[in-house]
């Protein structure tokens, strides 16, 4: 098996793409379809100062690899969730990567705050991904405006816009498939743009890019993941991706160039307001993130209360 | 072949060799969800592994939190 490219002996078979690459063809063309998503869908400048959400996991590391490689002028932002010790080796390695580059990292210990995802989750009922996913967004928007970072980027990946894609189509959520784009511009104030920079490259070459270029990232799933409706989605995408390759990126691809442009009229969902607790956006009275915190403080009141009876 | 793997941390042995792509079948996982690792070397799915192989099958799905 030859380098689609170069005719060296292939390490890495894209069947979505019907290509074979050896390592330095696929290093290449990774970092190519990366730095062509930024530009083509305006998602940042080199002069301008990127916050990247890393999680320690093989998409946010390499896709700090891959910004700061190019040239862009990137900070880390890590959250460290409090679940256990797959948080504590997860900021491990975030943070071994980030000294070993030589680049910027702000860390946020949740569990420090009182607020780590098992103990926010069980107080709430709520499963643990949602809440975890209100508790980052939060971080993430007001993080971002007060150090001045204009920009946000994430590492989400293909299969994970597949997966979401799918779930907002099977049950027709309008308004998210309205937002589900790889450039998301602020509409409030307190928001900032957020940007899908690995959006057209899938996980597997997203671990492969991480695993050449020896990142050492966490293999563990988080333990919360076991059972999310998102792996079950990613399951089934990834069945018919193996009967027909290249399904996801279709999927994806014809979405955005050709479902998501007429969606906004159909959507009717307003720009946010402005949360009368925290002061970032919210579609309500206060955010779902302090709606959120208030619900465990006073599950956490009521316990304690019930304790000392 | 002697076969790590991750993340579960499941040892598995398979007498024989085999190809990639049918090591991966037989421990169920669907083509371009896992990495087959040799040393510390990526190994293409249709090469061939032998019999006294030591190999990490490496999963690339994560997920969970939106």
């Amino acid at each position: 098996m030859k380098c689609t490219r170069c005719k060296a002996p292939a390490q890495v078979q894209l069947r979505a793409h019907n290509a074979n690459f050896c390592r330095d063809c696929f290093l290449f063309i990774f970092q190519r379809q990366v730095e062509r998503a930024i530009e083509k869908e305006r998602m940042f400048r080199r002069d301008e100062p990127v916050l990247v959400a890393v999680s320690g996991g093989k998409d946010s590391l390499a896709l700090w690899e891959v910004l700061h490689g190019l040239g862009y002028q990137t900070t880390g932002l890590h959250l460290s969730l409090g679940i256990g010790s797959y948080s504590d080796v997860s900021t491990e390695k975030t943070a071994a990567f980030a000294a070993a580059n030589g680049l910027p990292l702000i860390t946020v210990r949740l569990a420090e705050a009182g607020m780590a995802v098992p103990e926010v989750a069980g107080l709430t009922r709520r499963p643990a991904c949602s809440a975890c996913g209100t508790m980052k967004r939060h971080y993430f928007d007001q993080l971002a405006i007060d150090r001045g970072f204009p920009v946000v980027a994430t590492g989400h990946n293909l299969d994970d816009e597949a997966a979401r894609l799918l779930g907002n189509v099977l049950h027709w959520q309008l308004p998210y498939l309205a937002r589900q784009k790889p450039v998301l511009e602020p509409t409030h104030p307190r928001f900032v743009r957020k940007v899908k920079p690995l959006f057209r490259v899938s996980e597997y070459e997203t671990a492969i890019y991480a695993f050449l270029k020896r990142i050492d990232y966490v293999v563990d799933e988080c333990p919360n993941a076991v059972g999310a409706t998102q792996l079950v989605y990613k399951e089934m995408l990834n069945r018919l991706e193996a009967a027909s390759p290249g399904s996801k990126l279709t999927f994806v691809q014809d979405f955005l160039s050709r479902a998501q442009p007429v969606l906004p009229a159909a959507t009717g969902d307003g720009p946010p307001q402005t949360c009368a607790q925290c002061g970032m956006p919210a579609f309500g009275e206060i955010c779902g993130y302090c709606r959120l915190m208030r619900e465990t403080e006073q599950k956490r009141e009521r316990r304690a209360a019930s304790g000392a009876a | 072949m002697r076969i790590t793997v991750l993340p579960r941390r499941q040892q598995v042995e398979i007498a024989g060799r085999r190809r990639a792509a049918d090591v991966l079948r037989e421990l169920g996982f669907l083509p371009g969800t896992a990495m087959v690792i040799r040393g510390d070397e990526l190994v293409p799915e249709s090469a061939m592994l032998e019999a006294d192989d030591d190999i990490e099958v490496r999963s690339v799905i994560s997920g969970g939190a939106p």
